[in-house]
């Protein structure tokens, strides 16, 4: 790990300046992923500046059933937040599914969002990878990819996004908002804020140097709507996901009158199903039918030989979510 | 913000504060292993992978592995060595040791302190079923096998 | 009496505190910290070792390499010899060392050691194709590489039924807790290593050759250790480059191998895979068994995983042949792991057993019932208490496997598919030799010193309780260093019976000698120090266990939960019965992890292995471990070793996978025959 300087911001302008002016400064958050990548020598910050301590740790209930919930909120303060359990349980759900109840305690909903993907050879520094060494080549796509993405990859990269959170977030049509150093602010919907690989797998979100994530703002889900979060792992906890699925599902006379699909694990950021959505809405399917309107988002997809379940995964996970949840309903 | 790559930072440890001057780059861990010389909190995978290096801070169960120290600057924290009240274990302590709650006992402080901040965690601790200790336990691994033993520590202490 | 009671362990208290001292924590003033570099190629020779940049920082004392490291004697394992040569045999073994005033100047100057190489091309991937494949003359304890008894082809050609199956197990890591480490520092020519080993008398021996000094000149200590299961037998590379960092600085030196460093710096299991053809009447009769076995070892080392071995034991047959094949790979020299040979071997046969049952129609109980055999099928020697039909008929009722409907595939409530598998398990039981002292005081006071160490099997509450009932009054117990003598490690679950057979020929010639002094203790003490030995030849002599399995399946993702596991075991009589228990338990509950989790992943192109941590390399986590239940049948079995029992250690993981996977079968109807098993096998199944 290369040396670095420490500053502990008081306020967001001022860390802003000291981010957007160094290039190789970063924030830090609870840590939990940055120290990690520090060590791997992955990340080799000059500057750390930490926004911990600013005034985005709390989470805001709208009278009309939205919320804001801070940037610098645990995702341990989240998920014992009553209001979101009570109106998003999709995404308490999500946190409590990922990690460990000591990492919870420590990592941040912006550094949830803003995690690096856990593709073995990024976190590797004695491989090629695009992501971390540009142009360098990506050493997933002849090698060992089995948990990383079928969904929005390039030749250039294959990395999953491996938050929980994110894609609860996705389901909720969440908007993140965003400090610029200039003091204005920048709402990004969910599904915009990470960028798909291209050619360009290093630039991973819209955001610039010195922005800041200071929140996520939740609009009221539908009324009367159910939704879980379900997450399919190798082990029965404190692993990431193979796939995930957020659901947000809207029951009107036995038909899905609305529905909001996200998957996890599967591409380099949440993955909304909107043909799916699209195609279910109206309809009581049966399982098949649910499967079949799952892959009418997969016609993109580049499976790999290692990870191609996937999708079959995914069909088989969304039908199930949606069977139970209009099982509840 | 100093301009040097180390800083001062004053750690409430156990009751008592410590000053420490560290480089940056020191975790909560190492500053309580080597600077401190309370080397009962374990590392295990220095990645926050496996939970052996679990302390207290302000309360809460944080892996310190994943912490820098100049980041923790003025905070509280309870190890391992801070559980027993003098010569007389904490309960938890005692449970472990009468339910064979550890074999080589590397991961067993990070355990102790998971459990209690756990427990803290909980709003009805006496609630919780063997499963639900189990996950939310989850976050310490334990190579020799010794879950059941930690499992049924855990229940005895939170009353269930 | 205390022995076989449920004594808790005597560092209990010191372990709940924080108290317990593990090697890297031993205080010493003025240390250094080293670093390793690993090599990044897979295959080749190093050209340049560019330190450079490393040395400019002052916190930087040294930078170790090939050209200036202390040069070592050839040791037996070529693992040891670390910078002695520029060769690299595969990606992650240590081509430099850095050593440094601080833990983070080492981390950071071995980041900026800059390594060329001259590459060569490497092959990791066990094939049972090439051509190059070894038939080696032994396996790593020393019996033969291959063994026929019969005629395996008319055994095959008089079945009713034959099955050809061929079954595999991933590289595994052992992934102690407590990586390897070691601080290590130089009196002269005394060597101190405070060390997280499995046997300090076998590590000075080790630490005694590679620097050509006798082993009395080496002091280990071994105090507590964080898990071992077979990582930390020998000296490992890690500690091996302590000594030589205190060698060149003159300062203690400190290394903890980081989690990643453990898959390349310190040895895994071994891949394996077995073909197994297995002829059978209808009546279940086994006409045949061949087992063809493949395993791997490193360039530099031949080390062979004893695969087949437990299936010179297990069943009755007249016709039995068993091969071992090696192939040379560029991946780390593997070494034992918990039950090595037979965790993976008894996967295979104890699958191979339960897809018989099926082709024979017959309950998979009853088809080991058919094949007991009288004597050992392999060897014909009788067996010293076998015992195996009171685990599975006692398992069977405990269980209640009676009332299961083998039809595969039919049980599904809900979501949840179930089902059910059995398996047996096996372990040699072995005694070493070892030393040990008893020494009486002039004011009534016992001590028993014996070079062993507690891994965390709960030895040191063991070898107490055994010395405190032969001597009628509580003993001070000393174990941990190597300074106590010659002793084995602890390994091959032997560890206990070897120690406590020295310490209990040790305390009851002191019991003799104090009454041949009429009960009185002289002046200056009294002190006897005697040896155990190995068990004399003529019996086979084996713990084994039965294990019933519970399992559900996710019929949606193919995620199996393992709602119970119960194993019966018939060990002899255990020193301390709470400690066998969870030696028991922690077998089984790594045997599930094994069935669901473990694989160590090579990326063929790269020569390596990729997923090097523990988010990773996933082992069970609490949450994975449900309804585990494990049983000790009371047979004495009082001659088989000096303490009375057999192993325990390993005797928990053995066969628990194959439990695992029979279960999923029944439960889905898929036959998973490659471990682990992923939901994606199960799903493209």
């Amino acid at each position: 790990m290369r040396p670095f300087r420490y500053a502990r911001a008081t306020d967001p302008g001022a860390a802003a300046t000291l981010v957007a002016g160094v290039p190789d400064a970063v924030y830090l958050g609870g840590g939990t992923n940055l120290v990690d990548l520090m060590k791997l020598g992955v990340l080799r910050p000059g500057l750390v500046v930490d926004v911990s301590g600013l005034p985005y740790d709390v989470v805001e209930h709208d009278p009309d059933g939205g919320a804001l919930i801070g940037g610098a909120v645990r995702n341990h303060r989240l998920a014992r937040d009553e209001g979101v359990g009570r109106r998003f349980p999709a995404l308490t759900e999500a946190v409590l599914a990922g990690a460990s109840g000591q990492i919870r305690t420590q990592a941040t909903v912006a550094g949830n969002l803003l995690q690096r993907t856990r593709c073995p050879y990024f976190q590797n520094t004695s491989t090629a990878c695009n992501k971390r060494a540009p142009g360098s080549g990506c050493s997933a796509i002849p090698g060992v990819h089995r948990d990383l993405a079928v969904l929005g990859t390039s030749d250039a990269c294959v990395a999953s996004h491996p938050s929980d959170l994110a894609v609860a977030l996705a389901a909720y049509d969440a908007v993140v908002e965003v400090r610029r150093p200039d003091g204005v602010q920048r709402l990004v919907p969910i599904h915009e804020l990470h960028r798909l690989p291209g050619a360009t797998p290093w630039i991973e979100t819209v955001l610039e140097p010195g922005d800041l994530i200071t929140g996520v703002r939740l609009p009221p889900p539908p009324a009367g709507a159910l939704a879980t979060y379900r997450k399919v792992r190798d082990r029965w906890a404190y692993a990431f996901a193979v796939v995930s699925v957020a659901a947000v599902l809207r029951i009107e006379a036995g038909r899905i009158a609305q529905a909001r699909v996200a998957l996890g694990g599967v591409a380099p950021r949440p993955w909304r199903l909107w043909p799916t959505e699209r195609a279910l809405v109206g309809t009581d399917p049966t399982d098949d039918e649910v499967r079949a309107a799952t892959r009418l988002a997969f016609a993109d997809a580049r499976p790999l030989p290692g990870n191609a379940f996937k999708l079959d995964l995914a069909a088989d996970l969304v039908a199930a979510v949606l069977r139970d949840l209009r099982a509840a309903a | 913000m100093s301009d040097q790559p180390h800083g001062e930072v004053v750690l409430r440890v156990n009751g008592a504060d410590q000053v420490l001057a560290v480089d940056n780059r020191v975790t909560l861990l190492d500053a309580l292993r080597e600077h401190l010389r309370l080397t009962g909190t374990k590392k295990g995978c220095d990645h926050g992978q496996c939970g052996a290096c679990t302390v207290l801070l302000d309360g809460e169960r944080a892996n310190s592995c994943l912490l820098f120290a100049v980041a923790v600057d003025g905070r509280t924290v309870t190890t391992v060595e801070g559980l027993a009240d003098g010569d007389e274990l904490h309960p938890l302590q005692r449970a472990f040791i009468a339910h064979d709650a550890f074999q080589c006992g590397y991961c067993t402080p990070g355990q102790l302190c998971s459990a209690i901040g756990m427990l803290a965690e909980a709003a009805a601790p006496q609630d919780l079923d063997d499963a639900e200790i189990s996950e939310r336990m989850s976050g310490n691994l334990c190579r020799c096998g010794a879950y059941l033993g930690i499992v049924a520590a855990v229940r005895e202490v939170a009353g269930g | 009496m205390t022995a076989g009671t449920g004594l808790s362990r005597l560092e209990g208290r010191e372990k709940v505190m924080g108290a317990a001292r593990y090697a890297y924590e031993h205080p010493v003033e003025d240390a250094l910290y080293v670093w390793p570099v690993a090599a990044t190629v897979g295959s080749g020779t190093v050209v340049e070792v560019d330190a450079a940049a490393a040395l400019a920082d002052p916190a930087v004392v040294t930078v170790l390499d090939h050209t200036n490291a202390p040069r070592l004697r050839p040791a037996q394992i070529a693992d040891q010899l670390v910078l002695q040569s520029p060769a690299v045999a595969w990606r992650g073994q240590i081509v430099a060392g850095v050593v440094a005033t601080t833990p983070e100047a080492a981390r950071e100057g071995a980041e900026q050691v800059v390594v060329r190489y001259a590459e060569r091309p490497h092959h990791v991937v066990l094939d049972p194709a090439d051509p190059a494949l070894e038939l080696p003359g032994e396996l790593f304890g020393g019996q033969p590489g291959s063994f026929a008894k019969g005629d395996v082809d008319a055994g095959l050609a008089a079945a009713d039924v034959v099955l050809d199956r061929v079954y595999t197990t991933p590289a595994q890591h052992h992934n102690p807790m407590e990586t390897v480490a070691t601080t290590a520092w130089w009196s002269g020519e005394r060597l101190v290593v405070h060390d997280s080993n499995q046997g300090p008398w076998i590590a000075a021996v080790g630490f005694g050759q590679l620097w050509d000094i006798p082993p009395e000149q080496v002091e280990v200590v071994t105090e507590h250790v964080g898990g071992g299961f077979g990582a930390k037998v020998r000296p490992t590379p890690g500690a091996v480059l302590a000594t030589m960092a205190a060698r060149v600085t003159g300062r203690p030196c400190k290394l903890m191998l980081t989690r990643q460093h453990m898959f390349t710096m310190s040895p895994g299991r071994s891949a394996t895979r077995s073909r197994f053809r297995l002829g059978a009447r209808r009546d279940g009769t086994l006409t045949a068994v061949d087992h063809d076995a493949l395993q791997y070892s490193s360039p530099i080392h031949e080390f062979v995983e004893q695969t087949g071995l437990a299936t010179r034991t297990m069943y009755a047959t007249d016709n039995l042949r068993i091969i071992h094949r090696l192939a040379r790979l560029n991946l780390p020299t593997p070494r034992v792991m918990r039950a090595p040979g037979h965790t993976p071997g008894m996967f295979a046969l104890e699958s191979a057993m339960d897809e018989l049952a099926y082709a024979l129609d017959l309950d998979p109980l009853a088809l080991r019932l058919a094949n007991e055999p009288a004597v050992d099928p392999a060897s014909g020697e009788p067996f010293a208490g076998r015992h195996l039909v009171d685990c599975l008929t006692v398992g069977a009722d405990r269980f209640g496997w009676a009332a299961r409907d083998p039809t595969p595939g039919v049980r599904r409530h809900g979501r949840w598919l179930f089902g059910t598998g059995l398996a047996a398990s096996v372990y040699p039981a072995y005694q070493r030799v070892a030393t040990a002292t008893a020494r009486a005081e002039p004011d009534g006071s016992f001590s028993v010193s014996v070079g062993a160490v507690d891994i965390g099997t709960g030895a040191r509450t063991a070898l107490w309780q055994l010395a405190t009932d032969l001597l009628g009054s509580p003993v001070e117990i000393h174990i941990g260093r190597s300074s106590y003598g010659n002793a084995p490690v602890a390994g091959g679950s032997s560890g206990t019976a070897s120690w406590g057979g020295a310490v209990r020929n040790a305390c009851t010639a002191l019991r003799e000698r104090l009454a041949g002094h009429g009960g009185a203790v002289p002046a200056d003490g009294l002190e006897v120090t005697a040896e155990s030995t190995p068990l004399p030849p003529g019996r086979s002599r084996h713990s084994f266990g039965a294990h019933f399995c519970a399992v559900r399946v996710d019929a949606d993702t193919g995620q199996v939960r393992v709602d119970r596991l119960l194993g019966v075991f018939a060990h002899g009589r255990p020193l301390n019965a709470r400690t066998a228990h969870s030696q028991l338990i922690g077998g089984m509950v790594m045997g599930v992890s094994m069935a669901l989790h473990e694989q160590t992943v090579v990326d063929p192109r790269l020569g390596m292995f990729v997923n090097h941590d523990l988010a990773q390399y996933h082992v069970a986590t609490n949450a994975d471990i449900h309804g585990l239940e494990a049983h000790s049948l009371e047979r004495p079995d009082d001659d088989i070793t000096l303490v009375g029992g057999k192993g325990i250690g390993e005797l928990g993981i053995v066969g628990a996978a194959a439990a695992v996977a029979n279960a999923v079968h029944h439960a889905t109807g898929v036959r998973v025959r490659d471990l682990p098993i992923t939901l994606e096998r199960l799903r493209g199944g």
